[in-house]
């Protein structure tokens, strides 16, 4: 099948957070793709190959909406083994959710996919939304948070293990769909598309890309577009005005022992 | 003006308690918008439900059909942007919970209107504040579209109690539904005698110094001294030591508990993002300079084995004392 996954390059979720008046400030920032969507890249690949015989099965297109920059972390996707790429200009301070859902509709308008693949959030907005705008706008059956994908009807539909507050839930999807995924995506046997033995079990995670991998993928095409290709105009609707540091904990104390925290918390904190 | 619709979710024939600080959010809201707090539920069975909901809101519209009961966005999407378009609605909200984080863009983008996901304060009208980065940023955020989407962050506002009359309960018609060829096979529940995660008083999370799912049970009954819930680091979900519905973090839950104790739990960020609302947080781990130390307002440098049976002993004494 064909599969089109958006990823988005974010500032790195392990470095401190710096602010600069009442503004994120991200200078000196280092940039990583959002682990969800590398998870999304790493499940498209798994469902479009045969592991056993390393056969295609069908195509795998990446696309990301943000600076110049950002063709480095499309670049990695196509190490991994994505077959092209299509980076559309934007800037994050001039996007919302909505915005970058209308581009991603109008691009998958474009380019037809049997499944749109897309990581459920980013850690730097949190804000969880593009891909159910996006399936809401198109009028496609979504299925969020997948921790497990198996194709179903002869490739036709896929049965997907949602993340839910009371477990599990198994939903089936025809095609074309909105999958969102979830971490248990890249656990060895999450992925089951019909070719790859039913037995066969990934290393855990997204792959790494091979030294042929990053070869192969300076050649392969990287297409730059623009809004205005793609017929969306700018209009934020969501604005973030000003941002602040959260309310500081103010530091605890360390107990001796057990004896002593239980006394705490009941006298002191009185918890217990 | 404009009135406020929230959707509040039905689990088990229940109305469920996690829908309750989104009605407080809707009053909030409602006083900002001049407006009035109207409710939807959906599902199949609903008449215990809707006779609870309908103490909350100044009319509850009720969508009970069979096929309403997978609860699945593709159906409650389209109701519940209905009832704000009828209703001429300005806020449309739920909870951020996996529910309504499923659901609510997609009635977004049925209304062709701004969202703000996780909403832990209202400023204005069209003003709201939000976390972002794990906690590290709270943003101030602007809707500009007539209509605005929120969903409302569980721990940040209160349970919404019963208003003194019941609201006119009106039993709407769904109309056709059309699931655009979806279909929910089958949920697999985790069914635990514990109270919820998210609205349990005690929360004791174990982290991957637990190192097996079978050191998890002293931690239940840590958990179950203390009438709480169970938890766990994403490292511990990851590793398949418990379901993943337990984990508490910036991919999982987001928990504010009294009291929350973390065992042998580093205190990666995105663990830190769902759980530093805690009212009192206790941190035991082996490692002194542990991240986790410095969220805890009282820290035990110590591994579980040697911790965990005293502490059970110690708290069984102090119950038995208070008897």
């Amino acid at each position: 099948m064909k599969i089109l996954v958006t990823l988005k390059r974010v500032p790195d979720p392990e470095q401190k957070v710096k602010f600069k008046g009442n503004q994120l400030d991200f200078s000196g920032a280092s940039w990583v793709m959002n682990t969800f969507d590398e998870y999304a890249v790493e499940t498209a690949l798994r469902l479009n190959e045969n592991a056993a015989t390393g056969e295609r099965l069908g195509e795998v297109v990446v696309a990301s909406i943000g600076p110049k920059e950002a063709s480095q972390q499309l670049r990695s996707a196509l190490a991994m083994g994505a077959d092209r790429a299509i980076l559309i200009a934007g800037d994050d301070a001039q996007l919302d959710s909505g915005m970058v859902a209308r581009m991603v509709a109008k691009l998958t308008e474009r380019e037809k996919p049997d499944l749109l693949l897309m990581g459920k959030q980013t850690p730097d907005g949190e804000n969880n939304q593009v891909g159910q705008l996006v399936a809401g706008f198109l009028g496609w059956p979504q299925a969020t948070f997948a921790g497990s994908i198996e194709a179903a009807d002869g490739g036709k539909a896929l049965v997907v293990g949602r993340e839910v507050d009371a477990g599990m839930e198994s939903k089936k999807v025809p095609l074309p769909a909105l999958v969102t995924v979830d971490l248990r995506i890249i656990l060895p046997r999450a992925v089951h598309n019909g070719a790859t033995p039913a037995d066969h079990a990934y290393e855990e995670g997204p792959r790494y890309a091979s030294l042929k991998g990053i070869m192969a993928a300076k050649k392969k095409e990287l297409k730059e577009m623009t809004p205005a290709d793609l017929g969306v105009e700018a209009a934020l609707c969501v604005q973030v005005t000003s941002v602040e540091a959260p309310p500081a904990r103010k530091a605890g104390v360390k107990v001796k022992d057990v004896k002593e925290l239980v006394e705490k918390l009941h006298n002191q904190a009185k918890v217990i | 003006m404009g009135n406020v619709v929230v959707f509040m979710e039905v689990v088990e024939g229940a109305l469920r308690k996690a829908s309750l600080p989104a009605v407080t959010f809707a009053r909030e809201a409602a006083r900002h918008h001049g407006g009035q707090v109207l409710g939807v539920v959906a599902g199949s069975g609903l008449d215990a439900a809707a006779s609870q909901a309908s103490q909350l809101v100044s009319k509850l519209f009720v969508f009970d059909a069979p096929a309403l009961a997978s609860g699945m966005a593709e159906l409650l999407a389209p109701l519940i942007a209905r009832v704000a378009k009828e209703q001429g609605a300005t806020v449309v909200c739920a909870t951020a919970t996996n529910t309504g984080k499923d659901v609510l863009p997609r009635a977004a983008a049925l209304l062709g209107c701004g969202m703000v996901s996780d909403v832990i304060a209202i400023q204005g009208p069209h003003s709201f504040k939000r976390p972002m980065l794990a906690g590290n940023a709270i943003a101030h955020v602007e809707v500009s579209t007539p209509t605005l989407v929120a969903s409302v962050r569980q721990t940040e506002f209160t349970a919404a109690e019963p208003l003194g009359a019941a609201g006119e309960l009106i039993k709407a018609d769904p109309g056709p539904l059309d699931a655009r060829g979806a279909q929910v096979l089958g949920v697999q529940a985790t069914k635990s005698e514990r109270p919820e995660l998210t609205e349990a008083r005690v929360v004791v999370s174990g982290g991957r110094g637990m190192r097996e799912g079978k050191n998890f049970e002293i931690l239940g009954q840590l958990a179950d001294l203390l009438g709480g819930a169970m938890g766990a680091s994403r490292a511990a979900c990851d590793a398949g030591m418990v379901p993943n519905d337990l984990q508490v973090g910036q991919t999982g839950k987001v928990v504010a508990p009294e009291l929350y104790i973390a065992v042998a739990i580093s205190g990666a960020i995105q663990h830190l993002a769902g759980m530093k609302g805690s009212k009192v947080i206790v941190a035991i781990n082996k490692d002194g300079e542990a991240p986790i130390f410095q969220v805890a307002d009282y820290g035990l440098v110590g591994t579980w084995e040697q911790t965990i049976p005293p502490l059970i002993e110690e708290i069984k004494q102090l119950k038995a004392a208070q008897k």
